[in-house]
């Protein structure tokens, strides 16, 4: 188990740790409206003591909202990510497994959904569910699917075509559990390793509908509100764009190192 | 005659993760002109990494020359030590001075250039020739190497030549410069044997006419008496033992040459014996131990095939419909006795493996009766089917594939027992530690993944997997085609007296006529999906009728360096397609018995 902890899985999951910790205990600590309340006399107020990562356009706290955002803009990209697994996976495993008519018949459905681009599709779904965080991890869920599910279609193409696959059904082993035993132990370093990265997509795709008013609705705070926000006043208030731009990368940092580490311990060739 | 190569304490060390890595130390020998020194040694001896280094190649995959010199005797008469030249004048030598072939014949060639740009590439670069003297010389190349139709490939890409013939272009590409020694490094392990023999006889020739020197790299040690001059036997980074190759075979001095050699089957050794024999292995007790004489057997038909034909779709088009169909396995009929062993043996593409894996109904077969105890495997239902398949199982090639590498052995050898609920909690610990102990792993293995294991120790576990649910038939695919030789001795030996004492039957497939001969009672030699002619071993060894059979003996490599086979130029017909057109229905099978149970294919 030491092996793991090295230097880049221990800064991943002490990254993760501290961003979870303010997700969860953030929004508890501090006043329930310190991320809305407005400051007019100290707009667009670059970082000082009294408000420490400044202020935006309407003179809200950017640490406030920073800390508030987090909760919002990781309930919607985990959940989404975990919904477009919980679809794509058992869509890309059968699939990937029969293989021909079954194969047909499931791919060119995913194939429909990816002509559309992944936020057009979410911007539908959203707008036919109605904006609200449910709809918009629906509508990101959703819209995920057809990646991940083409991704573990193609592992599991590959798996099942390895001998021990082959070796498992001459001994008697059924469909299911060959899919169970053998075939999803081997492509899981693969959807660990997509799900990571979708999770960073998942922050920007939440973002994008926000900005089209259709995620996250003012003057609730999201890290992807807030850049978009930002986008008019980057010259003369970078730190609107910086502060949230870089508790996404934080994020997106940790999960990657996480998602190695992750991958390797379940990997036992690697003990 | 000054040598051409004198390497001295060669030491080659590569850093990995886990430290410094020590792949070759204390090596040291010298090459005359016109001399072929074979390097032989199982893998992970550090074979390659000598040859590497030499070319000053090693240094790409992650390695380190830290001690000793390779000096090179230049075309000018110079001495090069290789170890100490600078990168300019090694570029100089690659390729130039010094050729190299590789194992691999599809992966040497570069796939988007054809075959003359291949070839003038280092012509122009070394020799400094125009583009229209280049294709000339080329040309010659290809003809020197008996290419056939020289002018036509020169305009071809790899992947429309065989594999023996881009073996034959990879040479040429070495030979183009005229080089002073030709590296190969393991040039025929992937080809077939006819083909091996017709390359093994290329490099004599070319060797002979341009008097180069060849350091011959080779895991094979019926190569290495058909090849060297003078051997290395070399064993985990260093040298064993060196001398010339009568020497080493009639009278090699170190106990490992002495294994090594008692590990090769040889064809023609089992010349007048009724019955297949186990290998005497030094320190092999159990095997020493003189085999208990056979019970008599009565013949008792277990497998009854008849007419078996599996045929492929080739798609094409727009649509993907099926333009033509591959002919497998065409028209097979063939019987397996109980405890009895049938080879079939065949080079690449002849379908014995499409055979083995239709009777298993793997993949699904197009005509025929497969019999099992006088079952019909081919009238079951799905159900059925898997109930059926635990008398029949199946011990794959690759031993590194054929294991999940993320499940303990202990769950992948219980996994056939608990899908027939034939055991569980205590008893099926039971029955798995006995499945350990009569493929001979320690019983503590159960607790490991496959990557902790050797190759040879996968093939065991893969063995115990096969007899878990106590099969009637296991059907062998290449099973120890890809072990060193020592290890594939053992797994031949563990199959035996498994047969011997659980009277199991073996549908032994196999490209390797000497191992054949060591294992089989029956014999079926396949070509184009047919079996061309079946019967009892020493008929087929002794009495060859079929002309493609007489071939394939012809070109097998004798471990013994008296029978020199490869010298003048070797030609063998080249495989023809086994794709035709839909609706093409080839002759049926027709055979002639020329001894009894000694059939010939007709026509």
């Amino acid at each position: 188990m030491k092996r793991f902890l090295t230097t880049k899985g221990l800064i991943g999951i002490v990254l993760l740790l501290i961003i979870a910790a303010v997700a969860i205990i953030g929004p508890m600590v501090i006043p329930p409206d310190a991320a809305t309340a407005m400051d007019m006399t100290a707009r667009r107020a670059p970082p000082s003591m009294r408000h420490l990562f400044g202020t935006d356009q309407l003179g809200r706290d950017m640490m406030f909202r920073v800390i508030l955002g987090a909760r919002t803009s990781l309930e919607i990209a985990v959940s989404a990510v975990v919904m477009s697994i919980a679809l794509g996976l058992p869509l890309g495993l059968i699939s990937g497994y029969f293989g021909g008519f079954v194969d047909n018949v499931l791919m060119r459905l995913v194939d429909t959904l990816l002509a559309f681009p992944a936020l057009l599709l979410a911007l539908t779904i959203s707008a036919v569910l109605g904006p609200n965080i449910q709809n918009t991890i629906i509508a990101i869920g959703v819209a995920f699917t057809p990646y991940l599910a083409r991704i573990i279609r193609g592992e599991a193409l590959r798996v099942a075509q390895m001998p021990y696959v082959e070796a498992a059904r001459a001994s008697g082993t059924t469909d299911g559990m060959i899919m169970i035993r053998h075939v999803l132990p081997n492509i899981l370093p693969a959807v660990i390793v997509q799900g990571t990265i979708s999770l960073a997509f998942a922050i920007l795709a939440e973002a994008g509908l926000s900005f089209l008013g259709l995620g996250t609705q003012p003057p609730a705070a999201s890290w992807g509100l807030m850049i978009q926000a930002s986008r008019d006043q980057l010259d003369i208030a970078p730190w609107t764009a910086v502060v949230p731009g870089l508790a996404v990368a934080l994020t997106v940092l940790g999960l990657n190192m996480f998602g190695d580490v992750l991958r390797d311990i379940l990997d036992p060739r690697s003990k | 005659m000054k040598d051409i190569v004198s390497v001295d304490h060669l030491r080659v060390e590569f850093a990995t993760d886990g430290g410094t890595v020590v792949g070759v130390q204390d090596v040291s020998f010298t090459i005359a002109p016109g001399e072929t020194l074979c390097v032989v040694g199982e893998s992970g001896s550090g074979k390659s990494v000598t040859s590497l280094s030499l070319m000053r190649l090693v240094e790409f995959g992650g390695g380190t020359i830290t001690q000793g010199a390779l000096n090179f005797t230049r075309a000018d008469g110079s001495t090069l030590d290789v170890a100490a030249a600078s990168a300019q004048v090694m570029g100089q030598v690659r390729g130039n001075e010094i050729g190299m072939i590789f194992q691999e014949p599809m992966t040497a060639l570069n796939p988007v250039f054809t075959i003359e740009r291949q070839l003038t590439d280092g012509l122009m670069l070394h020799k400094g020739l125009s583009q229209s003297e280049a294709t000339e010389r080329a040309l010659d190349l290809l003809k020197s190497v008996r290419i056939p139709e020289p002018e036509q490939r020169l305009k071809q890409y790899p992947h429309e030549l065989s594999g023996g013939m881009r073996q034959r272009v990879v040479i040429a590409m070495a030979m183009a410069c005229e080089p002073k020694l030709l590296i190969a490094d393991e040039p025929t392990t992937a080809l077939d044997v006819t083909i091996q023999a017709e390359i093994l006889a290329l490099i004599n020739r070319l060797k002979r006419e341009n008097g180069m020197a060849v350091l011959f790299i080779t895991h094979d040690m019926a190569v290495v008496a058909q090849m060297a001059d003078r051997v290395v036997v070399m064993y985990q980074g260093r040298i064993v033992e060196t001398g010339p190759v009568a020497q080493i075979f009639e009278n090699p001095r170190e106990d490992y040459t002495k294994a090594l050699l008692a590990a090769v089957p040889k064809l023609g050794e089992m010349k007048g014996k009724a019955a297949p024999e186990r290998m005497r292995l030094i320190g092999d007790e159990a095997a020493r131990a003189a085999q208990a004489p056979r019970k008599p057997r009565t013949a008792k038909v277990l497998l009854e095939v008849k007419n078996l034909t599996t045929r492929f779709p080739v798609k094409g088009g727009i649509l993907r419909r099926t333009m033509a169909q591959v002919h497998a396995v065409e028209d097979v009929s063939f019987t397996i006795n109980v405890g009895e062993t049938l080879a079939l043996v065949g080079e690449s593409g002849c379908g014995k493996s499409s055979c083995g894996r239709s009777i298993l109904r793997l993949i699904e077969p197009t005509s025929g009766e497969i019999l099992i105890n006088g079952n019909d495997i081919r009238a079951l239902n799905r159900p059925d089917l898997r109930r059926a398949r635990a008398d029949m199982q199946m011990v794959f090639q690759d031993p590194f594939a054929s294991l999940n590498p993320y499940r303990r052995l202990r769950a992948q050898v219980a996994e056939p027992l608990q899908n027939f609920n034939l055991a569980s909690g205590a008893d099926l610990e039971a029955r798995v530690l006995d499945l350990f102990d009569r493929v001979r792993l320690p019983r503590d293995f159960m607790n490991r993944f496959p990557h902790e294991l050797s190759g040879g120790q996968r093939q065991r576990v893969a063995i115990a997997r096969a007899l878990a649910l106590n099969p009637k038939l296991i059907v062998a695919d290449e099973a120890v085609s890809a072990l060193d030789v020592s290890v594939q001795a053992q797994v031949l030996n563990l199959m035996m007296e498994l047969q011997e004492d659980l009277g199991l039957s073996y549908l032994f497939i196999s490209h390797d006529m000497a191992v054949v001969e060591r294992v089989a009672h029956q014999v079926g030699v396949m070509y184009l999906g047919r079996i061309v002619e079946i019967g009892p071993r020493a008929a087929i060894f002794d009495n060859p009728s079929h002309p493609y059979t007489r071939s394939l003996l012809s070109a097998v490599p004798i471990a013994d360096p008296a029978t020199r086979r490869f010298e003048g130029d070797m030609n063998f017909k080249p495989i023809s397609s086994p794709i035709f057109p839909l609706g093409h229905q080839p002759a049926k099978s027709q055979y002639t018995q020329v001894a009894p149970g000694h059939f010939v294919l007709q026509g």
